[in-house]
Order: structure tokens, then sequence, then C-alpha cells
């Protein structure tokens, strides 16, 4: 079982090597990290303490602190969606942003029974049937919110990843997202 | 869904909060209700089963809020996304 402290010097790490702070507060701080810690327990992966998870890591994979918005949304705001993660500006001043959710609203629904987040486009106020039992077999294929991973490349230094969205920033050279492109392949079967 | 209710000398305000229980400013949120001595309840989402999930999006997104925890609402009417001290000031006039 991971440690409060390894969590805590893992974030320190991954603080250092991005060149981002830890918030300042040391009450605030204990907390995202115990968050953290029950989190990776319960779920097996250290997801962030802050949003709501569906615990199956298809679902959840750009949710895994650092998320995948913790880049962008740093670069934006001057820190991430909890807070934990913050730059300098955002370190001297003392005082924590507030942090729109970045997350599109189709993957925060998957933390909702999975079975009919797919149907969640933004319907607000819409009254919503109990989820049915699926009944036939073609339905739930359209009706399962799909991860349909794909390859991408970075255009700059080529680093690959293989995954539903390339990331905003290439963790390699830092490349922006529109510098990712998808890689085509194809596998043939022959004889 | 069962919610924890807690009791408090303020109880003019229906107040209720969607919670996470990993989530740091969910429990600021609690502790600034329990200092002001606000009545409220509260539900830990991720400690939900899928049906009371299911519920609970409902009924945020049906009050025009965002899928963002705390949500905090006053009477039914007023969505407060966040911690946000000034807005709950402001909606429970403490």
């Amino acid at each position: 079982m991971t440690t409060l402290e390894q969590v805590r010097k893992r974030a320190e790490a991954d603080a250092k090597t991005y060149g981002y702070y830890l918030t300042p507060q040391p009450d605030l701080l204990q907390g995202f990290l115990e968050g953290l810690k029950i989190n990776e327990d319960r779920y097996g992966y250290p997801l962030c303490p802050c949003r709501l998870t569906s615990g199956k890591f298809e679902y959840d994979r750009d949710i895994i602190c650092p998320c995948d918005y913790r880049d962008p949304d740093v670069a934006q705001y001057g820190a991430c969606y909890c807070r934990l993660y913050i730059n300098k500006a955002v370190y001297e001043s003392k005082n924590l942003p507030e942090v729109p959710e970045r997350r599109p609203l189709e993957k925060q629904a998957r933390a909702y029974a999975p079975q009919v987040a797919a149907q969640l486009a933004p319907t607000q106020g819409a009254q919503e049937k109990p989820p049915t039992p699926a009944p036939a077999t073609q339905q739930t294929a359209t009706q399962q919110p799909e991860v349909k991973k794909k390859l991408w490349y970075c255009k700059q230094c080529g680093y690959v990843v293989y995954r539903e969205d390339p990331p905003y920033v290439c963790p390699i050279c830092k490349a922006k997202r529109e510098m990712f492109a998808e890689i085509n392949s194809r596998i043939e079967f022959n004889g | 869904m069962q919610f924890s209710k807690v009791s408090g000398k303020k109880y003019n305000h229906k107040v209720t909060v969607y919670a996470l229980s990993t989530c740091v400013w969910c429990k600021l949120t609690k502790q600034f209700l329990n200092e002001n001595d606000v009545e409220y309840e509260y539900i830990d989402v991720d400690l939900c089963n899928e049906e009371d999930k299911q519920k609970v999006r409902q009924t945020i997104t049906s009050k025009g809020g965002s899928l963002s925890y705390p949500t905090t609402i006053v009477d039914g009417k007023v969505v407060i996304t966040g911690f946000r001290k000034d807005k709950l000031k402001e909606a429970l006039e403490i």
C-alpha cells in the first residue's frame, strides 16, 4: 500500500520536473495528498480527489493525477483544477485562483452509470429514464461510451502515444496538442 | 438517497451539499457551515451507488449546476459550485 509520504514525494518530484509548486498551505496540501492516497487505495491508481470517478481505468485515464488538464490549467489559470499544482506567480501571491472544470462533459458523464453516459448530451432538465437493462446486444454497443484508442505522434519530436486523445502538451518536447497527428496503421492478415 | 443531516441553529434555509469524501474543498464547505452553525444535509457522491449517482446528476443539472464538487444548493434555487465563502454568505444571509 502506498504511504502518504510516497504520495507526497511523488507530487513534489513531479512539481519539480515541470517547474510547478505545490499549494503552500500545509492543511490544504495534506488534504489533497490524503485524498490521492484514499483513491489509490480504493481504485489502484491516484485519481483526482476533486472529481467523481467511475472506478474503471479506461474511463478514468484522463483524471489520474497529474491529470490531462493540469498543464493547460496551470498555463491558463496558474493552478490545476484541485489547486494542488500551482505556478510560481500563484505560489508567491498566495492567492489561489478559481479554476473551472476543463474536462469535457461527455467524459465527466462516464462517472455516472456508464450504460447511459453515452446519451448524455448536455440536455439539462430532461427527465431521465433509469438505466434499463440492455435488451439487445446491438443496442448496448451503441450506448456504451466507447473509449477508442488511437496512435498519436508528436510531429516535433516523434513521441508516440496510444490513447483516446493526444496530450495537451507533449511530455517530451512540450509541443502543443496541435503538433500531434494520428498515425493510421493497418495490419493485414493474409492466408 | 441517504443524506447525512447536520443540525445547526440557523435553519431558515434548506441547504444541501453534494460532496466527495476525498475532496478538500468539500470538507472546507462543510466546515464553513459547521462553524457558522448552519443546518444542512450532505451526501458524499463518490460513496453512492450507481442509481444514486444518476439521481445526483439529474438534480444538479436540472438546477443548472455543473457536475463539479462541492455543489451547494440553497432552498432548491441557488446553486453554488465550489467552495465560495462569499456566495455562501450571500445566499445564507450570514
